[in-house]
């Protein structure tokens, strides 16, 4: 049994009727990222031994007879914005390189609990700030349908590494589309819940109002498995969702019969790759055969999405980073040469200068401007109040359709290096993703077809809050009628 | 108030709080105060990555206490912000604060000084609540060491009370103050102790000028740190205020025409200095924490804090007067050494059916012994029972006050019982036939003294006091007094 063939469902199930050792399985993976991850770059940080260690205390307890958790021998890569206590966490930041935090992310704890096998730390646009992942301080990740073309991001490592088999599920996190949008470019399934659905504790915060971890692997079913581990509520994030958590898996079943889905005609505004188009269509195609109907829905301030979400994030990083300072931990310049008002000033702009990559500074640049005294109203405060328009133009299309499909992104994957001059026209990769996060609503995102070029195209659904079950329930319907979720890039057969 | 300067001062204060939590505001480190430096610290008050805030309930109860025992409207929705500056003790980079909502708003508090000085109602414009920074040590001598950062403080409760410029002389903003904090040290809010650093105080101040146009003039507003202690503030107040009223007449600089400056208090020099300009008016970035969840008051919550609170101590002053009978001057002494020490009183009070003797005794006698050993009325040796004991008989007549002093030293100093001290001293009541005895045996050796008293000078009986003290340690002297001149009387008028 060759453990990359099988799904993230089938692999836990497989350990748990014994058929699959979980060392075995681990290796299997281990040894896929030791052949392909040099190409591709998805991991920066690989445990072989924790893992292997922990696989093997998996097999032990199956032997034993104890009860299994629900992930029980199931490898998972994990973005490297999430804190774990034996493993470093860099969020891809010179600032933090080799920092080890003292404690697990409340999702890796749950992973832990649920005796998933924890095989690394994925790259990442440092700070989660990038839809490329090119502005990672330790290289940019590939994408392994083309290694010339970048993967998505911020959590582009996750993505690629499912994309090229290097591990069964990934966890990302998603501000502004960080999750859907690499699955998207890199052909794999990938679930942004609700806000405050999953804890963000030990998630190291980027735009805290919009953080939100989630499952990246290759189908929803497999998402749906991962998801119920992780999600819950957490007493140590006060803005953790208190509602219970459904067994997404059981609730797959269901037809789809009767599911209304809206159709945004902004959506096929003038940018929107041909291609692109072809396979959302299509998609929306699948959805009325399987029993859905499709209803043209608007979201009238959808199109401030962009600008307000460079607003919001950006304050709220420029706070989130402020910590980064050089006194406590993290990087700290080595010299002080002086011309500063004090050692001590030096020291800061030293270390941030040094720390800090381009994209993260011009964040914190923009963010610090726009809280600044005599800009805050024309800047913050306005994008607060468009947020709320934003959210009330879901709700009240949330009132006439159950779902709202659409694009992920408005072309396939692009060039690295393509968009790296052009920081607006990086910005717009989150054009379709961005108003999901401002509404604190759910979204998926998979695979509905590939470019003549061989590009996976990403169609997403979003959700009203804590409809993951539906959201899941439509994209797994959708991959049982369609199989363009289980093709891999040959590269890494 | 004094009122012999040619101007008025007016002050107002900014006064940080600690509230005397168990756990800090955002995480559950303890907020003991001494431990070894950064023992009492974990992700969340150290500000590493992905660690996020959960507001402690006790101390938002803890500070609408405060809040409403200062007369505030609470706020029925109040949210946290971030106040963003980089400092190496503030190891988020923020610390989180309230910016524009603050919890409660709008409130008063008065001083009565109890010798009727002067009577000072001080609006308080608000209350809010923030974490506290942690603590630089710096090297004295600049850059020859290292700064050192202590991060157990970090995340500790604080309430930020600020008041209006109500207050008009130095020795009011003293009074104030200590009215404060046996207000905050009464319900329980906090300690108070400013060694500790619990209670924290700024001060504006600034002098209106009578003009002889008939005009007010105002000098600019000075803003008064590092005072630690109330005396510093009042000394640190009456000092600016004269350096205020020198630079005024020499440069006749008012307010608005300067900004505002930042002195600090030389506590041993006596004088306020001048501190370093900071940038130009700090811009903090106040936003709203997206970490934290905005917090509402019920109704229903507010009576159930206003249930805890039991009686302030404006009200308590008046309560004990009027209950036992003491003058205001009395009962403010009692009330001003707080809660414990007042239900010593009404115990002892209540046993001995009086007042003012249980109020005299405590001043003169249990009072002076604390100040002397430094010791706190909960773990004074003589309880209530034992001091009502000892007052009773001298109320019967036992033995005289200054004999009851002896008593009350040797019970203080054996720690035994006052009916074994006075049994041990031989002290017994003096029978009535024994005291005619005595006093017929004292006016038959004082010829002189009843020939005195027989001449219209009953004031010369005195000197048969003493002598029947040094025979018999046990007399009282009244009653000694009374017989002498009833027997002298009895004798008839001198040939």
């Amino acid at each position: 049994m060759q453990p990359a063939e099988l799904s993230a469902v089938e692999i836990v199930a497989a350990i748990r009727q014994g058929d699959l050792s979980a060392t075995h399985c681990t290796e299997a993976f281990l040894d896929r990222i030791a052949k392909f991850d040099g190409s591709v770059n998805a991991f920066l940080h690989v445990d072989r031994e924790g893992a292997l260690a922990t696989a093997a205390r998996i097999d032990e307890k199956r032997k034993a007879g104890k009860p299994l958790g629900p992930l029980a021998g199931l490898p998972v890569a994990v973005k490297d914005a999430l804190c774990t206590a034996d493993q470093p966490t860099t969020c891809a930041s010179k600032m933090l390189a080799g920092f080890r935090p003292p404690y697990d992310a409340d999702t890796v704890a749950r992973l832990r609990a649920a005796d998933a096998v924890i095989v690394g730390k994925t790259n990442m646009d440092e700070f989660a700030m990038g839809g490329s992942n090119e502005n990672s301080a330790f290289g940019p990740v590939k994408n392994p349908w083309d290694l010339a073309r970048a993967p998505g991001g911020s959590s582009g490592g996750s993505a690629a590494c499912v994309a090229a088999d290097m591990a069964p599920a990934a966890i990302g996190s998603d501000t502004g589309g960080s999750i859907r949008q690499p699955a998207g470019l890199c052909g794999i399934t990938g679930l942004k819940p609700t806000y405050g659905r999953v804890s963000r504790r030990g998630l190291v915060a980027f735009a805290s109002s919009l953080d939100q971890v989630g499952p990246m692997a290759r189908s929803a079913a497999d998402c749906a498995l991962v998801l119920e581990a992780i999600a819950g509520h957490d007493p140590g994030d006060s803005t953790s969702l208190a509602a219970e958590v459904p067994r997404y898996g059981d609730l797959l079943e269901q037809p789809l019969t009767g599911l209304r889905i809206g159709r945004v005609p902004d959506h096929y505004a003038a940018g929107l790759d041909p291609e692109v188009r072809k396979g959302v269509d299509e998609a929306f195609a699948v959805f009325k055969a399987a029993g859905a109907t499709v209803h043209d829905v608007e979201l009238p301030h959808a199109k401030y999405g962009v600008p307000t979400y460079y607003l919001i994030a950006p304050c709220e990083a420029s706070s989130n980073l402020a910590r980064y300072d050089g006194a406590h931990y993290g990087h700290r310049c080595q010299k002080l040469r002086g011309g500063f008002d004090s050692p001590l000033v030096e020291m800061y702009c030293r270390s941030r200068g040094e720390g800090f990559g381009p994209e993260v500074k011009r964040r914190i640049m923009l963010g610090t401007y726009a809280l600044s005294a005599g800009y805050y109203d024309a800047y913050y405060a306005k994008a607060l109040k468009v947020r709320r328009l934003i959210r009330q133009d879901y709700l009240d299309a949330f009132a006439k359709v159950d779902l709202i499909g659409g694009p992920v992104s408005a072309t396939p994957a692009f060039k690295l290096g393509e968009k790296t001059g052009d920081p607006l026209a990086m910005y717009l990769v989150d054009l379709y993703t961005v108003a999901t996060n401002l509404a604190g609503v759910g979204g998926i995102s998979f695979p509905c077809g590939f470019t003549k070029g061989g590009l996976p195209i990403g169609f997403q659904l979003q959700g009203p809050a804590l409809a993951e079950p539906l959201l899941l329930r439509a994209a797994d319907r959708f991959q049982r009628l369609t199989d363009w979720h289980t093709r891999r890039p040959k590269q890494f057969a | 108030m004094t009122t012999s300067e040619p101007y008025t001062t007016v002050i107002g204060l900014e006064v940080h709080v600690q509230l005397q939590t168990k756990t800090k505001l955002f995480c559950g480190c303890s907020t003991k105060f001494g431990a070894p430096p950064n023992t009492q610290v974990c992700p969340v008050c150290l500000g590493l990555p992905g660690s996020l805030p959960v507001m402690n309930r006790e101390a938002f109860q803890l500070a609408l206490k405060a809040a409403l025992a200062l007369e505030c409207r609470i706020a029925p929705f109040t949210k946290w912000d971030r106040k963003n500056y980089f400092y190496p003790d503030l190891p988020k980079g923020y610390q989180i604060s309230q910016f524009d909502l603050p919890f409660s708003s709008d409130g008063w508090l008065e001083v009565v000084d109890p010798k009727g000085a002067f009577s000072r109602k001080v609006g308080i414009i608000r209350v809010h609540l923030e974490e506290d920074a942690g603590k630089s040590m710096h090297d004295e001598a600049a850059g020859t060491a290292d700064s050192r950062i202590d991060l157990n403080r970090a995340g500790t409760p604080l309430c930020e009370i600020v008041t209006q410029p109500d207050l008009r002389s130095p020795q009011e903003a003293r009074a104030w103050l200590n009215e404060l904090k046996l207000l905050l040290v009464y319900l329980g809010v906090s300690d108070c102790n400013m060694q500790e650093g619990s209670l924290r105080v700024d001060a504006n101040v600034n002098l209106h000028i009578p003009c002889p146009d008939g005009r007010v003039a105002k000098t600019p507003i000075v803003e008064i740190k590092n005072m630690n202690s109330f005396r510093s503030v009042e000394r640190a107040l009456t000092y600016e205020a004269a350096r205020q009223f020198d630079e005024w007449q020499a440069t006749k600089a008012e307010l608005g025409k300067i900004p505002k400056q930042t002195r600090g208090w030389d506590d041993p020099a006596g004088v306020t200095r001048a501190q370093r300009h900071k940038e130009e008016s700090s811009d903090y970035r106040y936003f709203p924490d997206p970490d934290l969840v905005p917090v509402t008051v019920a109704e229903a919550q507010l009576a159930a804090v206003r249930a805890t609170m039991g009686e302030p101590p404006t009200v308590l002053r008046k309560t004990l007067a009027d209950t036992w009978k003491i003058s205001a001057y009395d009962a403010d002494v009692l009330v001003n050494q707080g809660r414990e020490l007042v239900a010593y009183f009404e115990d002892v009070a209540t046993r001995v059916g009086e007042g003012k003797v249980a109020s005299n005794w405590l001043q003169q006698d249990v009072l002076r012994t604390l100040n002397e050993r430094g010791e706190s009325i909960n773990a004074f040796p003589i309880r209530p029972d034992a001091l009502a004991d000892l007052i009773g008989r001298v109320q019967k007549g036992d033995f005289d006050t200054s004999r009851g002093r002896e008593i009350f030293a040797e019970v203080l100093a054996s720690g035994r019982s006052v009916a074994d001290v006075v049994a041990s001293l031989g002290i017994a009541a003096v029978g009535d036939d024994e005291l005619v005895a005595l006093c017929q045996e004292l006016l038959a050796a004082n010829p002189k003294i009843v020939a005195d008293v027989q001449g219209g000078k009953e004031q010369a009986a005195a000197g048969l006091i003493g002598q029947a003290k040094k025979k018999n340690p046990n007399v009282n002297p009244g009653k000694v007094r009374q017989m002498c001149l009833d027997l002298i009387k009895a004798m008839g008028p001198s040939a």
